[in-house]
């Protein structure tokens, strides 16, 4: 199925009053984030996407895939659902080695060449953890960090889902700069639910959320992008900075001033 | 009456589902009865029946296996339901025995596997899963999208052609699905009932009182650890 655009309309939030915002168009190729404070219905919003609810989920919104509701059986059979979804809960529950789980996987989502989808996906995990992954290594034994990667490996590549939801992506401790620009490369929809300003920045536009309800929607103009660009750059002096505690080094005062672009530097680069 | 048969191992979600179908059944004019068969210790009905207000009952079957005990108890559940004046028959079991089946001709068999019990569940569960009607995999909430569909083709496999519905049975999600199931489910015939499948080729030593080990000291059906079983006796 070809989608070219996702419509999500509003429903009602805890205490049942409607949503703030009563449409929501989601294009081919934007990406979005959904934002707002901790239990504000963040993932209750990405799960409704998720399930395609129709009136049958607590927040009563609906989903439109092309201005339609999604035929049953495309949820119902896997290989035609069209959403990939990495949830917040990120330990694997499988008793298979990553291996034999991902040729399964692959299988079920009837990839072309089995082996090849198998090792596209286990090199693009390897290129977002620190250390990589063992495909012969059972699926519970990963770390943290490599059970994000590989989810998100084989939901853009086994998945090959035109429609990818990521909830909290930046917890895993995964390089979510390099996983953005990855993920670039690939043209579809992708929502994340985000508390990382960098990501809600660089989107194309953010979903607010308020006591269950989607209360705002904010576009993100060429001033945010620029200050998503400043970010970018902080971003770098919090990267140096792990890489110094990692390697066991000292940190000194007035390591602010090491920002690319300023003027001097008082400690290490 | 329609009558449905649901089993799975415990903690799969059982009464979770049933509870949340029934809600369904109810609001679309229908009267559920609710029976729950275990071996030593159920407290469901209790939950039927101040929950809904419905028939509910529940039946031990103490040295019976439970699978065995529902195929006692059947014909005088479906009178009791009647009587009661049900239009639904709700039959939970533990169904531990693994060997026979659970389900009857003529009512809905319904498997209940939750998605966090490991890939091989459906592999392992035999007659409990191969001959449903039907399966839903509880606890989808828990688990990565990606397992979820490596278990449901494990399900598949096991199963082959039997609708499979996935559900996060604690908020009711998926379950539609399954109460529509019921609902297209025909009316049970009469009170006469078959059995599915064919019960286990033999009864054991063990099973009627003798404790030594060793398959030297037993009669019937026994069996070495490194061969197959074979019959042994007279
Ligand atoms: N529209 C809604 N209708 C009914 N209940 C809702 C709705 N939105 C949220 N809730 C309930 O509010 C609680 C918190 O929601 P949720 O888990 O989606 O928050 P969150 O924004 O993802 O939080 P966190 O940042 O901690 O992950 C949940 O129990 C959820 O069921
Ligand atoms: N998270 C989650 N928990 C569930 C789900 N279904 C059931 N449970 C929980 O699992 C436990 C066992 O469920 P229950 O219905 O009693 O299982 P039974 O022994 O098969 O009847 C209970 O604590 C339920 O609340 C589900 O879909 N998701
Ligand atoms: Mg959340
Ligand atoms: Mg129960
Ligand atoms: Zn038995």
């Amino acid at each position: 199925m070809d989608i070219e655009r996702l419509k999500i309309t509003g429903g009602i939030g805890k205490s049942g009053q409607a949503d703030g915002v009563f449409e929501v168009e989601i294009k081919m190729g934007d990406v979005v984030s959904i934002v707002g404070p901790t239990g504000s219905g963040k993932t209750t919003l990405i799960d409704d996407i998720a399930l395609f609810a129709f009136d049958n989920t607590p927040s009563r919104r609906k989903i439109f895939i092309n201005g339609e509701r999604l035929p049953p059986e495309a949820s119902g059979d896997p290989a035609r659902n069209p959403v990939a979804f990495i949830t917040q809960h990120t330990n694997f529950l499988s008793d298979l080695p990553v291996f034999e789980f991902l040729k399964i996987h692959a299988s079920v989502r009837s990839s072309a060449d089995v082996l090849s989808a198998v090792e596209e996906t286990v090199n693009f995990a390897n290129q977002l953890t620190g250390e990589p992954l063992d495909p012969h290594n059972g699926m519970t034994e990963l770390s943290g960090g490599q059970t994000r990667a590989l989810l998100i490996a084989d939901a853009v590549v086994i998945g090959n889902s035109p429609i990818i939801l990521l909830d909290e992506i930046e917890n895993a401790g995964i390089d979510r700069g390099r996983a953005l620009e990855l993920l670039k490369n690939y043209k579809k929809i992708f929502v994340f639910v985000t508390h990382d300003p960098g990501i809600a920045l660089m989107s194309d536009f953010r979903i607010v959320m308020k006591n269950g309800t989607m209360t705002k929607l904010v576009h993100s103009d060429r001033a945010e992008r620029a200050a998503a660009e400043e970010i970018r750059r902080l971003d770098e002096v919090v990267l140096r900075l792990r890489r110094l505690i990692r390697d066991g080094e000292k940190v000194e005062a007035g390591f602010l001033n090491c920002l690319p672009g300023a003027r001097r530097c008082g400690g290490r680069p | 009456m329609k009558a449905v048969i649901c089993a799975g191992p415990s903690t799969a979600g059982k009464t979770t589902v049933l509870r949340q179908a029934a809600r369904r059944l109810i609001k679309a004019g229908m009267k559920p009865a609710y029976l729950k068969i275990d071996v030593q210790y159920a407290s469901e009905d209790a939950i039927f029946a101040s929950e809904f207000g419905i028939p509910a009952k529940k039946v031990f079957s103490g040295e019976l296996c439970p699978d065995h005990c529902n195929v006692m108890v059947f014909s005088d559940a479906v009178a009791w339901a009647q009587e009661c004046g049900a239009s639904v028959l709700m039959l939970e079991t533990a169904g531990l025995c693994l060997r026979c089946s659970p389900y009857v001709e003529g009512a809905l068999g319904i498997a209940v596997l939750e998605a966090t019990a490991g890939m091989n569940l459906p592999m392992k569960i035999g007659p409990m899963l191969t001959l449903a009607d039907a399966a839903v995999i509880t606890k989808i909430d828990l688990i990565s999208q990606a397992e979820r569909e490596v278990f449901r083709a494990g399900v598949m496999k096991a199963a082959p052609g039997i609708p499979v519905f996935e559900s996060n049975a604690l908020y009711g999600i998926g379950i539609d699905a399954v109460a529509a199931r019921i609902t297209a489910a025909p009316d049970i015939q009469g009170i006469d009932f078959k059995m599915r499948g064919s019960p286990p080729v033999g009864t054991c030593t063990v099973c009627v009182g003798r404790k030594e080990t060793g398959w030297q000291k037993h009669f019937g059906v026994v069996r070495p650890l490194d061969n197959g079983i074979f019959y042994r006796g007279e």
